[in-house]
């Protein structure tokens, strides 16, 4: 009888061992994402300022006619830990849009330049309508974007991640797919308004057209003005519309942790010292 | 647990009271007198990690609800609100969201805990039971709560875990469209959803407060499993167990700070950053990591019924744990057999959260089976039978004995002294 039970036990610590160890060999579901190197990764990460007011007139110049960024007020633009402009900028970048502001004394809607407390104009009256000029494809709203998309680690991959603090699945998916347009392999049908791009988190065609060209946004600081580096910045852009609070975040957290730290040492040897006559 | 308290009171009003209500040598008896075994490990202290998870998760929910405003049309509008706009409303709300992995990763140790040296058996059945209940009801919440935020996976979620009730036969269609409050998830979902998340806390408060009566009745188990003989055995809760748990949960808090601070969005899914939307069903629907054992299970049956059977039936199971092991020895410690037989459990429900997590095809589904008929193999086969087929090893006499056989500090045996009356 015991030997059976032992040749179960063997037998079922081996099915524990394969289930746990198997999906590794599978797991490469969707695009390859190459991680790119974050200024607001790890433990001590910050924005750059420079990086993030690039990444604003990308946005600004180029996406920002089809993608809205809803949760995106003006006054973010001035807030800290953000691109770090000047009130004074924000109102000016502010005052360039139209937004509507309320109703006058008849009653008839009035509209008017935005303020700091605005929030970002939409670029379509409505969903339809962004459909309508889209060919059907809605471009999503940036205000979260950053946060919404993940190409799955895997395993082990995801388990390392824990100690790297890995959080930017966002802005390497989006730095990816980018950069990633490309002809079509021979024999790979493109359907008409659709571009391939094998990054394309939900198969290898979309229907946004490669965004970006070399020098089709201004630098005036000598950053070179390429597809890649227009592609980097307008990520960690949207990293900070998606967290605005990530610097405030990592900060606070190294305090919480060193306190926490400390107090735990402390506690541990109070505990010792009032256990220290017992055997247990 | 006020039998246990040698409270007499001495002030004037402290008298006054305690001879109308008294509170005073009850808190003393449960939480300061209490005598408690002296050899339980750091496992132990998962019970007050735990009761500190659940107050955070209720102060932080309370600050949220200032904030949040349930309504399909606001709501993901409004959690973007407290992360942008409130005074360290990402703070609350990455608390909150990870507070609740947090429970769970404190709730299943202490279940495993309690499997593992028998906490269960006679006579703490009704504190096993009492905790299952807080299990099932701690998942209705967070499975709730998941909704709230109206992103993809919230609505998606929810569509696919309510639409479980239609495998019913006959009551299915009425029951899911009751719990809808109309013919899909939508506004009424979403607004009785966030009712019963802000109820149900109070109520798994109400039943850990039943929880702490049962086994202060009972006494502590321990490590040993033998209950405790002398006094030599016990040590006052207050100050060796006050600071004992009182480390722990700094220690917790330290892990709970990491993923609040560092990674807050791990244990999320990202598909809940986009707002929810009925037409738009997301490419994988997920749920979250600590419901992953149980998904696992109600997929790996073909049939819709029998999964939903199987999955509640997982936790059902649990109900009836006291009386399905049938070994005499409460502690895994000296059932050599039982010791192994419970890490393959342990890594069979690990194995299920990862199938739960993979797409329900090929390899995963087969895996999935084999390791569903095992989970409940383990209950209703291996337990029962390992009672009667093991031979377990010598039980210590008392939990003095087994402390200086197995430490041997050297220290002279009864040298309890309390601090405070140094």
């Amino acid at each position: 009888m015991n030997t059976m039970i032992k040749s179960v036990r063997g037998a079922m610590l081996a099915l524990a061992t394969v289930a746990v160890a198997a999906p590794a060999l599978a797991a490469g579901e969707g695009p390859h994402i190459e991680r790119e190197q974050w200024s607001f990764a790890g433990p001590f990460g910050t924005y750059d300022r420079a990086q993030l007011q690039r990444g604003f007139k990308v946005y600004k110049e180029v996406c920002a006619s089809c993608h809205g960024a809803k949760f995106l007020a003006f006054r973010n633009l001035a807030q800290p830990g953000g691109p770090g402009f000047t009130e004074e900028q924000a109102k000016v970048v502010a005052a360039e849009y139209t937004v509507p502001k309320g109703v006058d004394e008849y009653g008839d809607p009035v509209e008017g330049p935005a303020v700091l407390s605005d929030r970002w104009p939409s670029p379509f009256p409505n969903e339809t309508a962004a459909r309508a000029a889209n060919g059907g494809a809605y471009p999503p709203d940036f205000s979260t974007l950053a946060k919404a998309r993940a190409v799955a680690s895997g395993f082990p991959g995801f388990v390392f991640d824990i100690f790297t603090q890995y959080q930017e699945h966002g802005p390497d998916y989006i730095y990816n797919l980018l950069t990633g347009y490309e002809e079509a392999p021979e024999g790979v049908e493109v359907p008409v308004g659709q571009y391939y791009n094998p990054k394309f988190i939900a198969g290898n065609t979309l229907a946004m057209a490669p965004p970006l060209y070399a020098d089709s946004v201004e630098y005036t600081d000598g950053t070179p003005m390429t597809v890649e580096q227009y592609a980097k910045d307008v990520s960690a852009f949207m990293m900070w519309v998606a967290e605005p609070k990530l610097e405030e975040r990592k900060n606070l957290g190294f305090r919480v942790m060193i306190f926490l730290i400390v107090f735990a040492s402390l506690l541990y040897f109070t505990k010792n010292a009032i256990w220290r006559n017992v055997d247990h | 647990m006020a039998g246990h308290s040698n409270y007499v009171p001495q002030s004037a009003a402290a008298k006054w009271l305690e001879s109308r209500l008294p509170v005073i040598s009850l808190v003393r008896g449960s939480f300061v007198d209490f005598p408690t075994p002296k050899n339980l490990n750091y496992w132990w202290t998962f019970g007050g990690i735990l009761f500190f998870v659940l107050v955070a998760q209720i102060l932080t929910g309370i600050v949220l609800v200032m904030h949040y405003t349930a309504s399909t049309d606001a709501a993901f509008a409004s959690v973007e609100h407290i992360m942008r706009d409130v005074n360290f409303g990402w703070l609350l709300r990455y608390l909150h969201a990870n507070g609740a992995s947090m429970f769970f990763i404190a709730v299943f140790i202490h279940m495993f805990r309690g499997m593992y040296y028998g906490s269960y058996k006679a006579p703490r059945e009704i504190s096993w039971i009492l905790g299952v209940i807080i299990f099932l009801i701690m998942m209705a919440t967070a499975f709730m709560g998941y909704v709230l935020p109206w992103g993809q996976m919230s609505f998606w979620g929810a569509t696919v875990i309510t639409n479980l009730f239609s495998a019913l036969p006959l009551v299915g269609e009425p029951i899911v469209q009751w719990l809808w409050g109309g013919f899909a998830v939508d506004n009424p979902t979403l607004n009785r959803f966030f009712s019963l998340h802000y109820l149900l806390p109070f109520m798994i408060f109400g039943v850990v407060l039943l929880h702490v009566w049962a086994f202060h009745t009972t006494g502590n188990n321990n490590p040993t499993g033998i209950q405790p003989k002398t006094k030599q055995d016990t040590l006052p809760f207050h100050p060796y167990y006050t600071m004992k748990d009182l480390f722990a949960i700094v220690v917790f808090m330290i892990l709970f700070a990491y993923f609040v601070f560092y990674i807050p969005n791990y244990l999320g899914h990202a598909d809940n950053y986009i707002e929810a939307d009925p037409l738009v069903t997301p490419a994988h629907i997920v749920p979250e990591w600590y419901f992953l054992p149980f998904y696992a299970i109600l997929r790996a049956v073909p049939d819709k019924l029998g999964g939903v059977i199987l999955m509640f039936g997982s936790i059902a199971v649990l109900f009836v744990l006291p009386w399905l092991d049938t070994s005499k020895v409460r502690s895994g410690t000296y059932r050599p057999l039982f010791k192994q037989f419970f890490w393959i459990f342990a890594a069979v429900c690990v194995g299920l959260g990862y199938l739960g997590a993979m797409p329900a095809e090929g390899i995963y589904v087969v895996l999935a089976r084999i390791l569903t008929a095992y989970y409940f193999a383990h209950f209703l086969i291996i337990l029962p039978l390992l009672g009667f087929l093991e031979k377990p090893k010598p039980v210590p006499a008392s939990i003095s004995e087994s402390v200086l056989g197995g430490s041997g500090s050297g220290k002279p045996a009864g040298a309890v002294a309390a601090p405070e009356t140094k």
